[in-house]
């Protein structure tokens, strides 16, 4: 996973695997139809799959309907404020390197509350996994504008049709400095999984896109990026260099429902190892000083 | 003077431009004072501009104790006409000006009347002579502590001692000229007013105190407290509290991370604390203001947690380097719903030290969040105190994530002790952490009665907190009929005014609030025995007179003799001040009809 070698968590013993069950909480109060559904379903085979400790896994939401995750995965969990939980996921992803946290938000919580937070998290490189589930409307609050609804978009607060640009998530994300971005679709399970795997195995900050479909207030949103519905499900080329900014910003510029799969993934020192290095480089003598002796000479120094 | 044998106190106004190092000659006084178990407290002006401007260090140390910066000057040092001009009125009657005399000119027949002594001093053309001219002034402020040194005939080998360190980093050439300017300071002939001032220091002084200001002991405090990980946004005065911990907690083995605004800060000290990392964020008046959603989270979520805010003045972006002690409402109640949660408040420098000790053990006992008040002056004011027993004070806490058979983050029958992520949950669910109200699993839950319970449940660990504390001493007058009741920095200087109306006819009480939620037991019958009971606060007393704790005691206790003193200068109180508006109140209460009755 994404700690650095010398502090990266053992996985279970191969004798006690991660089971699905295991992985069961509360029936979803979803819609029945969401697309989150989907998501939950592909996240819990992700986490079996990388057999990760269940102790060690966290889910982490902030507020809306793709955010009630917490109560409907038997991990450790946290339901936190609408906007912060990107901050939130720094603060323990830097105190515990031992742990595997996964942030689990919609386009509200992202783009809009959160944005500020999305932004600098992205800058800074924080060893984090943020999955965004992008449903083009607020559901929780029925349908009104988000910041990824498209210009024409009918809501509740926009009865006329939303008139503003919307956000380009990956020409945004990839903007503000992430090392990773991906897109992908609830639609489509096989390759949200791939990209789940993707994700995880970046080190650094990884945002994974992932189009949810709101089956109450923007039905048929996404039909354009399904097979099914007579649309198509395009994955990004071969030729596409991930490690390049500026094919990664020609990915983002295609028009909705454009491409999917990974559009940027580098690897830049971690926030994480930045911070452990502050850590690293307190001289020698200290170290093996108590705190005690470590406050006394901090006392000694201010008589 | 007409005691020229010996002193217990002097206090010290050195004025000229924060460029010439003032700060700098101050803190090294206040530093040899703590190092001679002399007590003492100082007083800063800070320019309100980056480029510097006028400024001053005032310095009140004492063989006896120092409750107070001093509210008159014994000595004024001048370093220009405006220094002289603007800070005369601060010098007492028969004090001693001592000014450089390239740059003063002073009213000779003015000085005479208030009997005060002036001591012309070649300060520039001295240094410059000793120093060379290459320095230019540089170094005026180190030959002015070797002059104060011969004053008060100081321990000069200390003194050298201390400018050694002083310059310890710097080029030897550095340290070579500013011991010259020392003694050259010292080697000056102060003429008569050598006799003035002598501090009877006991022999066997060499106590050595520690000296520091209020921010410095609030960020030690964490760490003795066991805190190891903090978040924060720069604002002023509060920041450097977090430039302390960012260079300091990476020593043992925490962080601190500089967020993008105040809102992730306490965010990522709520996601450390979460994962059973002890942690803190802090700020100042604007600050707080932002943080109290995510306040009302660790509230709801009964997440362990330290804020620390460094009060500054009004409402917005306000007086940035004034004080005021009005944050207390906010403080008390910020946040939407019923979010019941501890308030500390530090009474002086030392207390910054042990009260953050103390908020974090509140803080892991009672899951719960633990604001901190300290405030601009206690913040940047320098006080010697005796060193902590460390071994005593100093909390190590280790992560538990040992197993657990079965696992509920908010049972009714018994206080949160979290799991944090890493534990095993054996034969249960693991735990939701939701700001939802929820049931004992977490789990959203919108049954009234469960609300009812889980809402009596988080108030009532106030309650226990509250039956732990003790009864607030009462100081000064045992027959005093007036009682003064102060909170946070302003205990030295109510204390001071009490001592001195012990004097007087009127002699008082007070009673000093280091809790304020919940409020220590006993107020009301403490209180019930006074005719009069004024709460003296830095904040505007409203429409009945009383700041934001008296209108607090008054609805807790409905005893009509609280009363306010309370001011919004964005200064700190003098003893002088508190006695007169002490005076001005009780003589208005006893003008009126009828005094308040007793209960």
């Amino acid at each position: 996973m994404k700690t650095s070698t010398d502090t990266a968590p053992e996985i279970n013993s191969p004798e006690e695997p991660l089971k699905r069950e295991a992985l069961k909480a509360d029936n979803p109060t979803w819609c029945p139809g969401c697309g989150d559904f989907g998501v939950l379903a592909m996240y819990q085979k992700f986490l079996v799959d990388r057999n990760y400790p269940q102790e060690k896994i966290a889910t982490l939401s902030g507020i809306g309907c793709s955010s009630r995750f917490p109560y409907f995965i038997n991990t450790h969990s946290v339901h936190f404020i609408h906007g912060r939980i990107i901050p939130f996921a720094t603060g323990l992803s830097l105190t515990r390197p031992d742990l595997f946290p996964f942030v689990i938000i919609g386009d509200g919580d992202a783009f809009s509350i959160g944005g500020n937070h999305l932004n600098h998290a992205a800058r800074k490189n924080v060893n984090l996994n943020v999955i965004i589930l992008n449903n083009q409307v607020y559901g929780l609050t029925k349908k009104q504008t988000s910041p990824t609804s498209p210009v024409g978009f009918r809501s509740k607060t926009d009865p006329w049709g939303s008139r503003i640009t919307p956000v380009n998530p990956a020409r945004q994300i990839i903007g503000s400095g992430a090392t990773f971005f991906a897109r992908t679709s609830a639609a489509n399970p096989k390759h949200l999984t791939r990209m789940l795997e993707r994700m995880a195995a970046h080190e650094g900050f990884s945002v994974l896109e992932v189009l949810s479909e709101c089956i109450q207030f923007y039905k048929g949103a996404f039909n354009g990026a399904s097979d099914s519905k007579g649309g198509e499900f395009v994955e990004v080329g071969d030729g596409h260099n991930v490690e390049s900014e500026s094919e990664a910003f020609v990915l983002a510029e295609r028009p909705f429902p454009g491409v999917f799969g990974v559009f940027y993934d580098v690897r830049r020192d971690t926030l994480n190892e930045m911070e452990e290095a502050n850590t690293r480089e307190v001289p020698a003598p200290d170290k093996a000083l108590t705190t005690v002796e470590k406050l006394r000479e901090s006392f000694n120094r201010l008589t | 003077m007409s005691n020229p044998s010996s002193i217990s106190n002097s206090v010290i106004r050195i004025a000229g431009n924060s460029q010439d190092g003032i700060q700098s000659v101050g803190t090294m006084l206040a530093r040899i004072a703590g190092r001679i178990d002399m007590d003492v407290m100082t007083f800063m002006t800070i320019p309100s501009t980056i480029s510097g401007g006028p400024s001053i260090f005032q310095v009140h140390m004492g063989t006896a104790s120092v409750l107070t910066p001093g509210d008159m000057a014994d000595v004024l040092v001048a370093f220009y006409q405006h220094s002289y001009e603007n800070h005369l009125e601060s010098l007492r009657d028969g004090g001693v000006l001592i000014y450089d005399d390239a740059h003063v000119e002073p009213d000779l027949d003015k000085l005479r009347q208030r009997r005060i002594t002036p001591v012309a001093v070649p300060m520039t053309s001295l240094t410059v002579e000793t120093v060379g001219g290459t320095g230019k002034q540089k170094g005026k402020n180190i030959f002015l502590l070797g002059l104060l040194t011969r004053v008060y005939r100081l321990d000069y080998d200390k003194v050298k001692a201390l400018v050694k360190e002083q310059f310890r980093s710097k080029d030897e050439s550095v340290v070579r000229n500013n011991l010259l300017a020392l003694e050259a300071g010292y080697a000056y002939q102060v003429g008569d007013i050598g006799s003035f001032f002598h501090f009877d220091i006991p022999a066997g002084s060499d106590v050595t105190n520690v000296t520091m200001t209020g921010n410095q002991a609030l960020a030690f405090g964490a760490i003795a407290g066991g805190i190891r990980f903090g978040a924060g946004y720069p604002i002023t005065p509060w920041t450097e509290v977090m430039e302390i911990l960012r260079r300091e907690l990476p020593r043992y083995g925490g962080s601190f991370l500089q967020t993008e605004d105040e809102l992730a800060a306490i965010a990522a000290a709520i996601g450390a604390a979460y994962g059973g990392v002890p942690a803190l964020t802090g700020t100042s008046g604007p600050g707080l203001s932002l943080k109290t959603e995510a306040l009302g989270f660790a509230v709801m979520a009964e997440i362990p947690l330290v804020i620390i805010d460094v009060q500054r003045g009004g409402p917005s972006t306000g007086l940035p380097t004034n004080v005021e002690q009005s944050d207390l409402s906010i403080s008390l109640s910020g946040s939407h719903g019923d979010a019941p949660r501890v308030v500390l408040a530090a009474a002086n420098v030392e207390d910054c030290f042990y009260i953050m000790i103390e908020a974090a053990r509140i803080a892991r006992r009672f899951s719960v969040p633990v604001i901190v008040l300290s405030d601009q002056a206690l913040a940047t004011r320098l006080e010697a105190f005796s060193y902590p027993d460390f071994e005593a004070v100093v909390e190590e806490s280790a992560l538990d994530l040992a197993a657990r058979k079965s696992h509920k983050p908010y049972p009714l029958d018994a206080p949160t002790h979290h799991a944090p992520p890493g534990t095993r949950v054996v034969d249960d669910r693991y735990p939701t952490i939701t700001g939802l109200e929820h049931d004992e699993y977490g789990n959203p839950s919108g049954n009234p009665q469960m609300h009812v319970k889980m809402t009596r449940r988080r108030s009532e660990k106030i309650r226990r907190l509250a039956a732990e504390l003790p009864s607030p001493e009462i100081y000064g007058a045992t027959n005093a009929t007036t009682l003064l009741v102060g909170w946070g920095s302003t205990r030295g200087v109510i204390r001071a005014a009490v001592d001195q109306s012990l004097a007087s006819g009127e002699p008082l009480a007070s009673v000093h609030l280091r809790h304020l939620n919940p409020l220590p037991p006993g107020l009301a019958e403490i209180f019930a025995a006074y005719d009069n009971v004024l709460v003296v606060e830095l904040n505007e007393g409203g429409v009945n007179g009383c700041g934001q704790l008296g209108r607090l005691l008054r609805s807790e206790t409905c005893l009509p003799q609280i009363q306010g003193v309370t001011k919004t200068d964005g200064l700190t109180f003098r003893v002088s001040e508190v006695l007169q508006r002490v005076r001005e109140t009780l003589d208005v209460s006893s003008g009126s009809a009828k005094k308040p009755a007793k209960i």
